[in-house]
C-alpha cells in the first residue's frame, strides 16, 4: 500500500473534500430511518450527478462494507475513500454523522418531554411507509448493480432473491449468506 | 437493576466493543450489551434513547451512542461514545479497502465480490420486509393506505426517479398525516 491507496486518484484536492463534506452533510439531516434509505439518493449523486464512480463500483463498495463489522453508515466512508482516499473517507463519514449527532444530542437533553410523547410516536410511525419504500428501492438498485458485473445476470438476481427469502424465513447470520455468495462468485456461478 | 454509571473511559471501551461485534447493523447488539450485559441502563431508559435516535435523522446507532454518552458523562461522554462506535469499524474497513485496491488484477476477488454484492442486495430487501411487518397489522382500513404509500414511494424512487427531499416531504408527510388520523 502506497500513496496510491492513500490518495485513490491523483487529482485529490481540498475542493473535492469540500464537495464530499457538503454532499454528505446535507444527506445527514435527510437520513430518516437510518442510512440504508439514503442509498438511492447517494447512488444518484455519486454516480449520475458527480460521476465519481459507476454503478458497479458503487455496488462493490456496498458489498465490501457488508462484509465488514460495524454500523451501516460505513458505506459512506467507503464511497469517500473511492473518491478521495483516506482523507475522503474521514471527511465523508464525519459529514454524514456530525449534523445529525448534534441534533440528537440537543434533543436528548429534552428526552423526557420527547421520548414518550404521542406526537413523536405518530411522526415516527408515519415515516415508516416511506422508509420501507426507500429501503426496498435500495435493494432493487443494488440487485441491478450486482447483476451488471456478474457472469450471469439471471443467476445474480436469483441469488439476491434466495438470500432475501432465506433471511425472511430462517434469519441466519448474514455472514453465512455472504460467504456462500463469495463461493458462488468464485466458482463462476454468478 | 443498574450498576454504577459508566465513566468516560468505560463508555469509550464499551462502544468500541459494540462497534466491532455487529455485522449488517449494530442496533440489536447494542441493546444486549448495554442493558443486559453491562447494565448501564434500564430497559425503559434504553428504549427512551432508542426512540430519540430513531425519530431523528442520521445513523441510528451513532445517534444512540451520543444520547447515551450524554446521559452519563455530558458532552465529553458523547464525544467518547461517538468516536468509539466509529473508530474500529473504520480502521477495519480501510484495511479491507486497501486489500481490494491492491487486488484489482486478482480475478478471484472480483468474482467473489459479485456473489457478495448479490447477497447484500437480498439482505437489504429482507430488511425492507422486516420493517414493513408492523404496517400490515390491524384491519384493512388501516394497512391498505400504508401499503399503498410504500408501493407508490418505491415507484416514485425507482421508475420516476424522484429525489430524496420531495420523496420525504410528500410520502413522509402523507404517512404522518395518516398516523395522526388513525390514532387521533
Amino acid at each position: 500500500m502506497g500513496s496510491e491507496f492513500f490518495w485513490r486518484s491523483d487529482n485529490v484536492d481540498n475542493d473535492l473534500l469540500a464537495e464530499l463534506a457538503v454532499v454528505f452533510a446535507k444527506l445527514s439531516l435527510m437520513a430518516v430511518g437510518g442510512i440504508n434509505p439514503l442509498l438511492p439518493e447517494m447512488h444518484r449523486l455519486v454516480v449520475e450527478t458527480y460521476h465519481w464512480m459507476d454503478d458497479a463500483q458503487f455496488t462493490t463498495l456496498f458489498a465490501i462494507t457488508q462484509g465488514a463489522p460495524g454500523p451501516n453508515v460505513l458505506v459512506v466512508a467507503a464511497i469517500g475513500w473511492q473518491v478521495a482516499g483516506i482523507p475522503g473517507a474521514i471527511v465523508s463519514l464525519s459529514a454524514i454523522c456530525l449534523p445529525s449527532a448534534l441534533l440528537a444530542g440537543g434533543v436528548a437533553t429534552l428526552r423526557d418531554r420527547v421520548a414518550e410523547a404521542e406526537w413523536a410516536r405518530n411522526i415516527q410511525e408515519g415515516l415508516v411507509p416511506v422508509t420501507v419504500g426507500l429501503v426496498a428501492a435500495s435493494s432493487l438498485l443494488l440487485a441491478r448493480g450486482a447483476s451488471q458485473t456478474s457472469a450471469s445476470a439471471i443467476a445474480s438476481y436469483l441469488l439476491a432473491a434466495t438470500a432475501l427469502l432465506l433471511t425472511i424465513r430462517y434469519n441466519p447470520n448474514p455472514l453465512w449468506l455472504l460467504a456462500a455468495g463469495a463461493i458462488l462468485g468464485l466458482t463462476g456461478v454468478v | 437493576m443498574k450498576v454504577s454509571p459508566p465513566t468516560i473511559g468505560q463508555l469509550f471501551l464499551g462502544f468500541l466493543q459494540i462497534g466491532i461485534t455487529g455485522f449488517g447493523g449494530v442496533l440489536p447488539i447494542a441493546r444486549r450489551a448495554l442493558v443486559e450485559r453491562r447494565r448501564w441502563l434500564s430497559e425503559e431508559a434504553f428504549s427512551q434513547d432508542l426512540a430519540i435516535a430513531q425519530l431523528l435523522p442520521g445513523p441510528n446507532i451513532v445517534n444512540l451512542s451520543v444520547a447515551i454518552g450524554l446521559r452519563f458523562a455530558g458532552i465529553p461522554g458523547a464525544i467518547a461514545s461517538f468516536t468509539a462506535i466509529l473508530a474500529m469499524p473504520l480502521v477495519i474497513l480501510l484495511s479491507l479497502l486497501a486489500i481490494y485496491a491492491n487486488s484489482s488484477d486478482v480475478p478471484q476477488i472480483t468474482a467473489a465480490l459479485h456473489g457478495i454484492a448479490a447477497v447484500a442486495a437480498g439482505l437489504v430487501g429482507a430488511m425492507a420486509w422486516r420493517m414493513a411487518q408492523p404496517l400490515i397489522e390491524g384491519d384493512a382500513m388501516r394497512w391498505i393506505p400504508k401499503l399503498s404509500l410504500v408501493m407508490t414511494s418505491v415507484l416514485g424512487i425507482t421508475v420516476l426517479r424522484w429525489h430524496l427531499l420531495p420523496t420525504l416531504l410528500i410520502f413522509g408527510g402523507l404517512g404522518i398525516f395518516l398516523a395522526f388520523r388513525q390514532r387521533g
